[in-house]
């Protein structure tokens, strides 16, 4: 046998090898797709339904006589007035036939309980309709959301349903009447949370999660870019640099939830910083991102290749001017774009903050980084342990958001290093 | 200094040693071949050792070297030309293992004096790698940086001389005069080696180190760049360390060849080619070994 026959004997093989390995590779980016193509219909199929919400038009009489008996037009007094009662009594003039007590509760349920809420609204923002009559559209209860929506069966037995049929009867004359509509669903950006799905928003959890991301940014980018170029460009290389670097590494791996422990007996218990405050978890998600940064920080500066510091270091700039002038600039898109990393995780992070808590039930939206308030991912937590069915919507629709904002940042992050990578 | 014979080998013989072993301490304590000195001296080395870490780069190395002469210094790869080189404006500093012993003196002061800033020695003594490596920023810009630094310009006008100047002693005025603000990275590599040269010039140093500058260029960059040294002589010292020996006997006058960390002969550049004292030197020139 000669050389090359050994050789072309042995072709065969290496090209198997090499077709097996390719199909192993493309195996796994298919199941990877695949599960991550089911989650997304999965969440999708689930929470489209809560960008949409159903209204139900009533035919308001802004009495007088119930809102304002005195005439004065005073703020306070309109606020306090019985809206509920301009509901009921529009609901029992649409369904003038419904006399009974007990019907007449059902009847009420209808609209959500939050209707009165938004007449008072819109009579506190113009008096001016005291005294007439106007179509208003206010939210349906959640029940009737989903039976609108077709997410409860009406094939089953009545008892089995959350719907009765009578109610049922009432849903279909006002879908004959042309007065039940789904439309854009703007409260669920804007509002806080609420026991009541079609009331409950994300707005809150949108502005907790801003603030905390705002505290985690403006301490972890400064002190983590701090600490990688002191590390790596200052510091002596010796025992002591080497136990921070594996500690570091360490911190990296410490599970998110000890971080929360920390943060509870440090911030709050020693500190006195207030509960479910974003300043807090802030401070928490700077711990848990700083490792993150630090590393990616110092990779990016590693990267620099040594040419450039030698070019400055010859034309005699000092440490400082080298480091500032020449290494930062270039190892800067690389510390961007660990930074954005970590602002992904932290605000993917839950865990820790439930132990400083910031689990609470909070209705009012956030108006800066010391109110109690809670974040997206805490109230997607909090929405998936109700027990109606249209928290299940909305729990889809909330981790729909926090998705966009992550696959936001990460595009951010790529563009971000394609648009500033320097070649040398 | 500088005569090979600070140990003398009579002694050796006298004390009853084998002939074999005399050989090997011949080798390794004989000093340098050639005179060390110059009439003239810019920088003074005397008995230099470098280690890095356990490693002896550079073994007890005199030299002198003469203002506004080229001197070139070859050798086989791994010799310690490149170290040496890097000694005489301490950029072995920024290598944490690296200890640098003797004496090396620029106009007389010792650079190696703890009370010495090497911000101002760097300065004096510029510096051009093997890789041209100009900052990824304007050709301008890259001029201009070390006068920025060190303040030696009053205003955009004066800067804007001295970028003009340092371009044309470059000879890269030409070709680059209506693309100032295009990046230095984006010139050829020949271009960019003359970039690198007159960043150096920039800052009106009086020594410049070259390592290598045409290992990484074509013949015509590189003839280019000779003729560059060649001008550049008349203002400047300089240091060139080379692989090319056609190159070190057109551009240098004098010419150091260095071997395994020593430096075996030292002379004018015409008598190392022609008439090599030092058996190593000779096996090198005539391409035997390296």
């Amino acid at each position: 046998m000669t050389p090359i026959d050994r050789v072309n004997a042995s072709l065969r093989r290496r090209y198997a090898r090499e077709r097996r390995f390719r199909r192993f590779g493309l195996g796994a980016v298919i199941l990877g797709l695949s599960f991550v193509s089911m989650l997304f219909i999965s969440i999708a199929g689930k929470g489209y339904g809560a960008f949409q919400q159903t209204f139900i038009e009533l035919e308001v009489e802004f009495s007088e006589a119930l809102l304002d008996p005195d005439g004065g037009r005073d703020r306070g007094i309109l606020s306090r007035a019985d809206y509920d009662g301009l509901v009921k009594a529009a609901l029992r003039e649409r369904f003038p036939e419904v006399t009974r007590r007990g019907d007449k509760r059902r009847l009420y349920r209808i609209a959500s309980s939050g209707a009165g809420m938004q007449l008072r609204e819109r009579v506190l923002a113009d008096p001016g309709v005291i005294g007439t009559s106007a179509r208003v559209w206010v939210s349906a209860d959640d029940d009737i959301d989903m039976l609108f929506k077709g997410r409860i069966d009406r094939n089953l037995p009545e008892a089995e349903r959350r719907v009765d049929d009578q109610t049922i009867a009432w849903v279909d004359r006002l879908r004959e009447q042309g007065a039940i509509r789904t439309q854009f669903n703007r409260a669920f950006f804007t509002n806080g949370d609420s026991r009541e799905p079609e009331l409950a928003g994300i707005g809150g959890a949108i502005m907790g999660s801003l603030y905390t991301l705002m505290v985690t940014l403006a301490l972890s980018f400064p002190i983590g870019v701090a600490a990688a170029l002191y590390l790596e460009e200052f510091a002596p290389k010796n025992r002591w640099t080497d136990l921070i670097e594996v500690n570091i590494n360490n911190l990296a791996a410490v599970p998110s939830i000890v971080f929360g422990l920390l943060g509870l007996a440090v911030f709050i218990n020693f500190f006195g910083l207030p509960r479910s405050a974003p300043l807090v978890g802030g401070l928490v998600l700077t711990l848990m991102t700083l490792p993150t940064i630090i590393i990616a920080s110092r990779a990016a500066l590693k990267a620099v290749p040594p040419s450039i510091r030698e070019a400055a270091l010859g034309v005699g700039a000092s440490k400082m001017q080298v480091v500032f002038h020449h290494v930062l600039p270039l190892a800067m898109p690389g510390m961007l774009t660990g930074t954005i990393i970590g602002m992904a995780q932290a605000l993917g992070e839950s865990a820790p903050l439930l132990m400083i808590g910031m689990v609470a039930f909070i209705v009012d939206i956030p108006g800066g980084p010391l109110d109690p308030s809670t974040v997206l991912p805490v109230q997607i937590f909090l929405w998936a342990d109700s027990p109606e069915r249209a928290f299940v919507e909305r729990t889809s629709a909330a981790i729909m958001v926090l998705l966009g904002f992550l696959i936001l940042m990460n595009l951010l992050a790529v563009i971000l290093r394609k648009r500033l990578e320097r070649r040398w | 200094m500088g005569g090979g014979n600070r140990f003398s080998l009579p002694q050796a013989v006298l004390a009853g040693e084998s002939s074999a072993r005399i050989e090997r301490i011949a080798e390794r304590r004989e000093g340098t071949v050639g005179d060390i000195s110059v009439a003239e001296p810019r920088m003074t080395c005397r008995n230099v050792d470098v280690y890095y870490a356990d490693k002896h780069a550079i073994q007890d190395v005199s030299l002198d070297i003469g203002t506004n002469e080229v001197i070139s210094m070859i050798g086989p790869s791994g010799c310690g030309k490149s170290t040496f080189l890097r000694c005489l404006n301490r950029m072995n500093d920024t290598i944490d293992i690296c200890r640098v012993s003797g004496e090396i003196l620029l106009d007389g002061v010792d650079i190696y004096d703890r009370s010495l800033d090497v911000v101002p020695l760097r300065a004096r003594v510029g510096m051009v790698f093997q890789k041209p490596n100009p900052f990824p920023k304007s050709i301008y810009d890259n001029i201009a940086y070390g006068p920025r630094i060190h303040g030696l310009a009053d205003g955009r006008a004066e800067l804007d001389g001295i970028v003009e100047d340092s371009l044309r002693r470059a000879g890269l005025w030409d070709e680059v005069k209506d693309r100032m603000e295009q990046p230095g990275t984006g010139l050829s590599g020949g271009q960019q080696q003359r970039l690198c040269i007159a960043r150096a010039i920039a800052v009106s140093p009086e020594v410049i180190l070259m390592d290598e500058p045409c290992s990484a260029l074509d013949p015509i960059a590189t003839a280019r760049i000779e003729e560059l040294i060649d001008e550049l002589r008349e203002n400047y010292t300089i240091a060139i360390v080379t692989h090319s020996m056609q190159q070190a006997a057109r551009v240098s006058q004098r010419t150091a060849y260095f071997h395994l960390g020593r430096l075996v002969e030292v002379g004018k550049t015409d008598d190392i080619f022609t008439n090599p004292r030092h058996k190593l030197t000779e096996d090198y020139i005539t391409g035997r070994f390296g």
